[in-house]
């Protein structure tokens, strides 16, 4: 929880953005994030974000999943309740590969949808504050945290210079919180 | 220099003239509308639908399964038949959202939502079936591995019946997530633009309070690779298990091992109808006739007839089977099937599956929309015979001739099965107003390529040449 004061740039096209995000990066001002209404190729790129591990969670997720329903299976019809059917093997492995299968999925999809949430702080109940209330429709916002000695004025007029067809300065909180939606918060209001 | 380049020989996926600011506009507009006459009355008809299934199946537990028409030679009737529709139904649904998302089909993202939504819906109706043919449906729950008093006594793993609970149970979770995560941008882009604070507010709520960040984005966007890379062998595994209930028997006229594949054709022909279906009226409705396309309506008549040639070679090659095989059980069965009692079901089923989809080799019918409507009901009505003759069919004269028997459902049985359109249906038309129809964020991913405005503008790179093309791109930045 940190309440800092943010320099907004609002750009109405991607293709704007990205020599925006070049110059934005190369003038040494904090670059807060960048809030698109869609998926962005190239734009994690261009940020200088790494490329995400959620699918080697994924991976550990589904391999949990595979062992969990073999041995879960194999220690019941072999130890603990072994039943004859028919005069097979206790030990069926080809009848225990459709759960085998199921529960590696499942695993997998709940596992990476739950780190997914986690990773990105989302949740029902959760708030984060919106810089611009078309970032989800037609809005490429980026916002620059400010510091005590950065000059509102000389950010603007280079946020401007960027393409930016509107800037402005917002005072916000930086991380999420649990909040409504419906309600202004006390910074919101000051 | 990002270019956004489509070659205009494709249709555009999104017709008139569009912004990404139009996209939502267009959207968002059923949601933030009182909805119209229309929906209130399908939506009661639907709420009364539904609660006569409640009825009928509050009849059934009230005073067994005796109630229903099925028997002791044919202790599989409409209650099978109707899971293994629902089933199939739904797997469409994820067929469009998966897997033609890993083989980068633009023309998804127009339908993928509604789609999905069929799927989860039709799943759902799916599931009743069985659990309320156990008859004693408060111990459904014995069908789950949990440790009991009973010894433990586990549930047999070995039964294909058992592969189903854990095979629909997880095709259910996933699709419900993979859809969610899918909504989660598209409800905060509702949230945004809300004007009223109980939207605010609720919208709010479901959308997890996104906002779209960069990095959020590149995880959202390796989530739905993984997830369709999941949920791609998952669709295929469900409708394979569920054929499994009947190819690991020894039915004759089940004990086959075509059956797998041959389900599968079968879920995607259905599934595929029930979109149609379903789109038709909601891209009439809801004026989205920019969206869902008359080339989207195209693309997924060619898969009917693709998968319903399938399904007809797959009917051809049981008979062929049937008499190759030299079993003469088998063959009594499928002679049964083409000339018994129930002759009837087994030309509905082929008229109706095999016969009609051929009409869809012509582009004028593949476009036509009236025609596409009747044909998508004709389809799934003959999908519905198709599992009626596999089930019925296959039980009513089993080795004993002493024990032949006919059937016919009851009215808590037909119930039942009402009931469970009403469930649907009532779902769908709260999700049609309440959710996106249509993956907006989706939509505003491919506009610059297959947009029909953006399209227009690269009529001049075409015709260029390569050398001047390449030159120009060099050098711009």
């Amino acid at each position: 929880m940190a309440i800092k004061k943010f320099a907004v740039a609002c750009y109405d096209d991607e293709a704007v953005l990205f020599p925006a995000i070049d110059k934005v990066r190369n003038s040494g001002y904090k670059l807060h994030d960048v809030y698109t209404p869609f998926p962005v190729h190239g734009l994690d790129q261009a940020m200088g974000l790494k490329e995400t591990d959620l699918h080697i969670a994924g991976f550990i997720y589904g391999i949990t999943g595979t062992s969990t329903a073999v041995g879960f299976m194999s220690w019941i019809f072999t130890k603990d309740w072994p039943i004859n059917f028919g005069g097979k093997p206790h030990f069926s492995l080809p009848a225990f590969i459709p759960i085998t299968f199921e529960l590696t999925v499942l695993f997998a999809a709940v596992g990476m949808v739950l780190t997914f949430c986690y990773l990105n702080q989302i949740m029902p109940g959760v708030k984060k504050h919106v810089f611009h209330p078309r970032q989800t429709d037609d809005t490429f916002v980026v916002a620059i945290e400010l510091s005590e000695h950065t000059s509102e004025a000389e950010v603007l007029e280079f946020l401007k210079s960027t393409g930016a067809n509107e800037t402005n300065v917002q005072v916000a909180e930086s991380e999420w919180w649990y909040g409504r939606f419906d309600k202004k918060e006390a910074y919101e209001l000051s | 220099m990002h270019l956004k380049y489509e070659s205009s020989t494709r249709e555009p996926l999104v017709e008139g003239n569009k912004t990404y600011h139009q996209v939502t506009e267009d959207i968002c507009k059923p949601i933030e509308q009182k909805p119209s006459r229309l929906w209130y009355i399908g939506f009661f008809f639907s709420i009364s639908l539904l609660l006569f299934g409640v009825f009928s199946v509050f009849w059934e537990v009230y005073w067994g399964i005796g109630v229903w028409g099925i028997n002791r030679t044919i202790g599989w009737g409409w209650d099978i038949t109707n899971f293994v529709w629902w089933v199939g139904i739904g797997h469409a649904g994820t067929l469009i959202s998966a897997i033609l998302l890993l083989f980068r089909q633009g023309w998804r993202t127009g339908v993928n939502r509604a789609a999905e939504a069929m799927t989860i819906f039709a799943v759902m109706c799916a599931g009743q079936f069985p659990i309320f043919h156990m008859g004693r449906v408060w111990d459904a729950f014995y069908v789950l591995p949990y440790p009991n008093t009973r010894g433990p006594l586990w549930p047999n793993f070995n039964s294909a019946l058992l592969w189903d609970v854990f095979a629909i149970s997880t095709y259910f979770t996933v699709s419900l997530l993979f859809w969610y995560s899918g909504l989660v941008p598209d409800f905060a882009t509702i949230r945004d633009r809300a004007k009223t604070n109980l939207r605010k507010r609720l919208y709010g709520l479901a959308s997890f309070g996104w906002t779209g960040t960069a990095k959020n984005w590149q995880r959202h966007e390796a989530l739905s690779l993984v997830l369709a890379g999941l949920s791609t062998p998952l669709v295929l595994s469900v409708h394979t298990i569920v054929s499994f209930d009947f190819a690991t028997s020894v039915i004759p006229g089940w004990h086959t091992t075509i059956f797998p594949p041959y389900f599968v054709a079968g879920a995607i022909f259905s599934g595929f109808a029930m979109v149609q279906t379903l789109l038709i009226m909601v891209r009439k409705i809801f004026k989205l006739e920019e969206y869902i396309t008359l080339a989207h309506i195209e693309r997924m008549n060619k898969v009917i007839v693709l998968t319903g040639s399938i399904v007809g070679v797959a009917y051809l090659t049981e008979l062929f089977m049937a008499w190759y095989s030299g079993v003469e059980y088998e063959q009594a069965a499928f002679q049964w099937r083409i000339l018994g009692p129930y002759w009837w079901s087994y030309w509905a089923m082929m008229s109706c599956n095999v016969i009609s989809p051929q009409f869809f080799w012509f582009k004028k019918l593949r476009r036509n929309v009236p025609f596409t409507f009747i044909m998508s009901i004709v389809v799934n009505i003959g999908m519905w015979f198709e599992r009626f003759v596999i089930i019925v069919t296959s039980l009513y004269r089993d080795y004993i001739p002493g024990s032949w028997s006919y059937y016919s459902p009851t009215w808590p049985e037909v119930g039942f099965y009402l009931g469970t359109f009403g469930l649907f249906f009532t779902c769908f038309f709260l999700f049609a107003k309440y959710f996106p129809v249509i993956a907006i964020a989706e939509i505003k991913f491919i506009l610059k390529t297959s947009g029909n405005n953006y399209k227009e503008k690269m009529a001049p790179i075409e015709e260029k040449s390569v050398e001047e093309f390449a030159h120009e791109m060099e050098h711009a930045h």
